[in-house]
């Protein structure tokens, strides 16, 4: 679902996009991190993860994956891997096309890049533009990273689990980023054995989720070319849960922010405050209790709420103890 | 350090558990005393006998003429062990370095003849056990280093903490639980993550990233544990270092006199001495931390485990105990919450039974527990709530059954929050993951709930 | 937060304007303070775009970097950085007072009081976010390590004389910024937003607009509006009203305005190197000026609007009376300033690239023990953060209601005399737990003893309490005068303590011990390698 066109639709864009100097910076980086036969690339990936004789550069194979459509690519990239991993010799999937089942529909997934070592073993490769600032980078973006990655290594153990002998998929995934304030690339093997456990948990829950779906209204439809009215009913049906954090995160966030600060919801105003008030979800609630001219005193939000309201008004005039 | 990989789940023809343990044990004591590497790291999961072992060794360390000192993290866990080695061996010379604070140890420690206490560890050169807390060790100066120390608690130790008294000692022993809660900074630490000697890590992944090749032993059974329980705690909190319970299905028993009433608190404590386990839930609500309806329901669970009569049976004693309130203790993850529960049980004339905080039951033990959801009420799930440590702390004190009180809702509160930790390069993953526990802990539970009702 | 601030962002939501969460400053403020405004290029860590900077509000100076990528333009923009920083880090060297610290001699190992300088005043830099904090990081690790032509004549791209003393200097002031209550480096939205709370959420108040749109709103409220405004409004061409204040651009500007400006840029230097003859190249050199003129209009079109809202910071914050113990956190600025003075006077290297084993433990227990010392002096100084406290449990005020004169055992008994307070608040008391208040600058301990058989339990919003004081009472049988409260008194008791212990010593980094890796490599740090791109 496209979220930016959804959000610029629904009259409330985000400041999403991307600068053209991040982006052409990035993809220099990608294609030199892949370049001459992705000699980089592997030389990167044997030395961090192993995975058999170290590669000699220009003797990788590389295969060509194009093909038409996601299912054929998808198609394409199962016989490469299979080849690869008979061929017991370093090759380099750039950009291969995954395939997941997610509630029981097919998912493409197109990681940055897919290698199989001389042992058999297949590993994920991300290629991503933040630094790697004297080995240390933001972990925010790597958290990132290893969830991303691990939907791709899912895909990869259920395309592993239709060869026989079924190959190991590295628990390890190699996050290549640029080193410090050059564009040579520095790698890290990351250990996403967290994120695939909680990634395969949610993906074998979505399929109980698929009720939430069975409560949309007949005819929900994400497509754009809808008129506002009815996208923000289309959207508007989902429940969301709002939180601050979706700022950074999600395009359509300002128009959830808007809906909840219409609302009056003290969610807007973060986790931590929502959480001190347990059943009193409105600012308006949350102020009459302070007030102490409503909520009930037995509740300890509400007896909370009042005190804080007395021992502030006697801060504030002055009067300390 | 790298987890193994699971144990096969086939399991032996017949698990023979003291054999187990005493074989884990041996190889411990074989590395501590006769082996080259300078520190032997033992993982012990929850009521594995940890304490035993660190006496043991202490005393056959003693007994070798291999003088030596114990670090341990708070003063409790000190007097503690000191009150352990008196019972053992009270002929067993051990000195007590206390701070000059009032009330710096535990006033029994002044009944026991062969027990020294000082502030200054001149004063006890020369005994065969010292033993005192990180933080007083670490102002300790110009005394001749042991050869020996043993390191307790060492997973909640933190490595700043280890290498202000490092210099202390010659070789060492490290025992913790790695399940347990991480030590923390209240400021900031992260620009050290990933760096070996991150102060902020724990003192044993400091000490394993620089010496990976020394031994580490696991101790494979657990005492406490019942064998209802044993399994859970396993798989969601150590789900590469599996354990296993020492006591089987029908060796352990708690049986009430008087029947049930037939009320929520009733049946779900019939529920947990059937099956280990209870769940009483409250209908979905999101209230504040002290939601006065669930202390109330903790507390009204507590009431009645104590007036209806429990009696246990277990391998420690060949007659059956009375359930009194000293074995019995009620777990929160805020202070707040158990001074709630405190004041709701004296309301009902409940005095003597234990209230804490997860990070104050560490290495506690008792025969029920009656624990508050971290989960319970909230609207979202926050890092502190969804730490791994906190839930195996309070799933993990029982020596029968555990009454779990909670809102309803917790599935769908966690489908809403998935994990979005973040990832620091080079730090060892630690697991399992919060979520992932919180998880695989809610969907056992559920099969015990029983909804609340007055 | 604690729910009396919680409480002041509920305030600000229904009202429109923001509520105030101190009633004093809580951070020193420089009688001249230097401010930087730096942009940055997306997509690469560290390399700056542009920047404002100076001390007067009037007229600061505009550094631009017209082609990103060009390391020699980068260079002089550092050079610019390093001109004017340095010359103003400089000036508070040399004023100096004598000063007291404890030092172990090196002969005898024993604690010794030595003499030393202490600086006077200290420098102090403001950003506008925390994200100019790890920018000003950025900046410092990228050019400590730099090489000069004078240090080393074989390097390949010397940089500008004073570019590696300058990440020396930017190191030291982002390393400082670490230490909670610091102020050699400060961000403008974490200093308003720890005086004052918005009806946003703490994320949205990185936004500098948005957050001084909510401090500045008038009486009758629209903060909400003008923050909301601050945050998203878009001219007709699509770029936003108020630019962010940085580092990073809005790819809006970038694409749009900023582009296509220094690919004019780039085709004029072409033209110009490629020109025949002095008539053309004349022509040519005009179009570049021109080009460059651009982009310098460009950069300075969207700091100028975030170093004037800094600057509306520092009066909203100069309304407020300066806090009583900012002035002790600010004398040990003064000590990390000066020693780092003498640091870079005797010749030391630049910081490494990674702290040692000891460096890191010293630096954590320094930041520990300052947050702990910053969360006691903030509720010291003032009441509405204390109330914070005193609803969390931590703290309680009452009035003293009896005075029982009493003695501690022993050979010669001490005053101990027991005092009874009454109190609305409800502190966490476990028996035997110890309170202070302050006395005349100092705390006086005291010890809860139970409470007061008549004064309820604290259960029923209020109750009566009885603490033993414990000391500051003098050496005599007799307390002396004014040392013990007397009945009527309204005092305020902590359960936290007022001042903090020094923690264990560290061995020195030579004797870093087996289970942390041993001594550390005493190998001096290399440069940074040259990379291709150096030579754009």
């Amino acid at each position: 679902m496209p979220k930016a066109e959804l959000a610029r639709s629904l009259g409330a864009p985000a400041a999403f996009g991307q600068s053209q100097f991040a982006f052409m910076r990035g993809h220099a980086f990608e294609a030199r991190v892949k370049a001459d036969g992705g000699a980089e690339l592997l030389r990167l990936t044997h030395a961090h993860l192993g995975g058999g004789p170290e590669p000699v550069p220009g003797e990788a194979r590389v295969p060509d994956l194009s093909a038409a459509g996601p299912e054929g690519r998808s198609a394409r990239t199962e016989l490469a891997l299979r080849e690869a991993t008979a061929a017991g010799a370093w090759t380099l999937l750039d950009h291969p096309m995954l395939v997941l089942d997610v509630a029981g529909t097919p998912a493409f997934l197109e990681p940055d890049a897919v290698v199989v070592a001389p042992d058999g073993t297949w590993t994920v490769v991300e290629i991503k533009s933040f630094p790697m600032v004297d080995g240390a980078a933001d972990a925010a973006k790597v958290g990132a990273a290893a969830r991303q990655s691990a939907v791709y290594a899912l895909a990869l153990q259920d395309a592993a689990a239709r060869l026989d002998p079924a190959p190991e998929v590295r628990h390890r995934v190699l996050l290549v980023c640029p080193k410090d304030f050059s564009n040579l690339p520095a790698a890290s093997a990351v250990d996403i054995r967290k994120q695939l456990s909680v990634t395969r948990r949610q993906l074998s829950r979505l399929t109980r989720v698929e009720e939430i779906a069975a409560t949309l209204p007949p005819g929900t439809t994400f497509d754009v070319t809808r008129s506002p009215a009815e996208l923000t009913a289309a959207v508007e049906a989902v429940p969301a849960t709002y939180a601050p954090e979706c700022l950074a995160a999600c395009e359509l966030a300002f128009h959830c922010r808007a809906r909840a600060r219409a609302a009056d919801e003290v969610t807007a105003l973060g986790r931590s405050l929502r959480a001190e008030l347990g059943a009193l979800t409105t600012v308006e609630a949350a102020l009459a209790a302070a007030r102490g001219e409503a909520g009930d005193p037995d509740d300890p939000a509400v007896a909370a709420l009042r005190r804080a309201g007395e021992l502030r008004a006697e801060a504030l005039a002055g009067g300390a103890a | 350090m790298t987890p193994a990989p699971p144990a096969s789940p086939a399991a032996p023809a017949a698990f023979d558990p003291a054999a187990a343990a005493a074989r884990a044990t041996d190889a411990i004591l074989r590395d501590t005393l006769h082996g080259t590497h300078r520190g032997v790291v033992v993982d012990s999961p929850p009521g594995a006998g940890k304490s035993t072992l660190v006496v043991r060794a202490a005393r056959e360390l003693a007994a070798a003429g291999r003088p030596l000192m114990v670090v341990a993290q708070t003063n409790a866990q000190v007097d503690d062990l000191v009150l352990r080695l008196a019972e053992k061996d009270p002929e067993l010379p051990v000195g007590r370095l206390h701070s000059s604070d009032s009330d710096p140890y535990d006033k029994a420690l002044d009944a026991l003849a062969n027990v020294r206490k000082s502030t200054k560890a001149a004063d006890l050169a020369g005994l065969d056990v010292v033993v005192s807390t990180a933080a007083k060790w670490a102002h300790v100066r110009g005394v001749e280093p042991w050869g020996h120390a043993i390191v307790d608690e060492a997973y909640q130790m933190r490595s700043d903490g280890l290498l202000a008294v490092a210099g202390l000692f010659e070789r060492a022993l490290f025992v913790g639980d790695p399940g347990q809660l991480d030590p923390f900074a209240i400021a900031e630490a992260e620009q050290w993550a990933g760096l070996a000697y991150d102060p902020s890590a724990s003192a044993v992944s400091t000490l394993l990233a620089h010496n990976p090749e020394l031994p580490q032993h696991r101790l494979p059974v657990s005492w406490r544990l019942p064998a209802s329980a044993a399994p859970l705690v396993s798989d969601a909190f150590y789900p590469f270092t599996p354990f296993r319970s020492g006591t089987g299905p029908g060796d352990r028993a708690l049986d009430f006199g008087v029947p049930s009433d037939g009320s929520g608190p009733d049946r779900v404590i019939d529920e947990a001495a059937a099956t280990g386990w209870g769940l009483l839930e409250l209908p979905a609500r999101h209230t504040p931390r002290t939601d006065p309806e669930a202390v109330r329901a903790v507390a009204l669970v507590v009431r009645r485990l104590l007036d209806r009569g429990g009696v246990t049976t277990s391998e420690r004693s060949a007659e059956p105990a009375p359930l009194t309130a000293d074995r019995v203790a009620v777990g929160t993850a805020h202070r707040d919450q158990a001074a709630a529960v405190r004041a709701a049980l004296a309301g009902l004339g409940v005095v003597d039974v234990t209230v804490d905080t997860a990070n104050r039951l560490q290495g506690r033990e008792y025969d029920v527990t009656v624990v508050l959801h971290p989960l319970s009420g909230r609207p979202d799930a926050t890092a502190f709530h969804l730490e791994t440590g906190r839930l195996c702390v309070l799933a993990s004190r029982h020596r029968h059954a555990c009454v779990v009180v909670c809102r309803a809702g917790v599935d769908a509160l966690l489908d809403d929050h998935p994990d979005t930790e973040p990832v620091q390069l080079g730090v060892t993953v630690k697991f399992p993951d919060g979520w992932d526990a919180m998880m695989t802990t809610w969907d056992h539970l559920s099969a015990h709930r029983v909804p609340w009702r007055p | 937060m604690t729910l009396t601030d919680d409480l002041a962002r509920l305030e600000a939501t229904a009202t429109g304007r923001a509520r105030p969460r101190a009633t004093v400053r809580h951070r020193h403020l420089s009688e001249r303070p230097l401010v930087f405004v730096p942009l940055t290029t997306a997509g690469e860590a560290g390399a700056p775009l542009g920047a404002l900077i100076g001390t007067e509000r009037t007229s600061p100076r505009l550094l631009v970097v017209p082609q990103p990528r060009d390391r020699d333009l980068r260079f002089a923009f550092l050079a610019q950085l390093a001109d004017t920083v340095l010359p103003y880090v400089e000036s508070y060297a040399d004023d100096v007072e004598a000063a007291e610290r404890t030092e172990t001699d090196p002969e005898t190992g024993k604690r010794v009081k030595v003499e030393v300088d202490l600086c006077a005043d200290a420098p102090q830099l403001i950003v506008p976010s925390r994200a100019g904090i790890e920018f000003v990081r950025l900046l410092g690790r990228s050019t400590r390590f730099r090489r000069t032509a004078e240090q080393d004549p074989d390097t390949p791209h010397p940089a500008p004389p004073r570019v590696p003393l300058l990440g020396r200097w930017l190191t030291h002031f982002g390393e400082r910024a670490r230490v909670p209550g610091s102020a050699l480096l400060l961000a403008m939205t974490d200093l308003l937003s720890r005086h004052w709370a918005t009806g946003q959420s703490s994320l949205e108040e990185q936004h500098l607009g948005a957050l001084l749109a909510w401090i500045e709103a008038p009486a009758g409220g629209s903060g909400a509006e003008a923050a909301l405004r601050a945050e998203l409004a878009r001219d007709a061409a699509g770029q936003l009203l108020c630019p962010p204040a940085g580092p990073a651009t809005d790819p809006a500007f970038d694409n749009d305005l900023l582009a296509p400006a220094v690919e004019r840029y780039d085709r004029a230097r072409t033209a110009l190197a490629a020109a025949e003859d002095g008539l053309a190249a004349d022509a040519r050199l005009a179009e570049l000026t021109a080009a460059e003129r651009e982009i310098r209009a460009l950069v300075e079109s969207r700091t100028r609007p975030t170093w004037d809202a800094v600057w509306r910071g520092l009066d909203a914050l100069c309304t407020l009376p300066a806090a009583e113990r900012a002035e002790d956190r600010w004398r040990s600025d003064r000590w990390s300033f000066t020693a780092h003075r003498d640091r870079v006077a005797a010749g030391e290297p630049p910081q490494p690239r990674r702290d040692d084993a000891v460096t890191a433990a010293q630096k954590l227990a320094t930041r520990e023990r300052e947050q702990a010392r910053l969360d006691a002096q903030e509720a010291l100084d003032d009441p509405l953060v204390m109330a914070g406290r005193r609803l969390r449990g931590e703290a309680f005020a009452g009035e003293v209601t009896q005075v029982v004169m009493a003695y501690g055992e022993g050979r010669s008994p001490r005053p101990r005399p027991l005092v009874t307070v009454r109190t609305a608040d409800r502190p966490h008391l476990d028996e035997g737990v110890k309170v202070y208040r302050s006395l005349g600058g100092k705390p006086q301990a005291a010890q809860f003893v139970t409470y007061a058989a008549d004064g309820g339990d604290g259960r029923d919003g209020g109750a009566a309490l009885v603490l033993r004081i414990l000391d500051k009472m003098g050496r005599g049988k007799e307390p002396e005068p004014g040392s013990v409260p007397e009945a009527g008194d309204r005092l305020c008791w902590t359960l936290f303590e007022h001042e903090q212990r020094g923690g264990p010593k560290l061995p020195d980094p030579e004797d870093t011990p087996w289970t942390h890796g041993g001594p550390p490599d005493a190998t001096a740090e290399s440069p940074d390698p040259v990379t291709a791109e150096d030579t754009l």
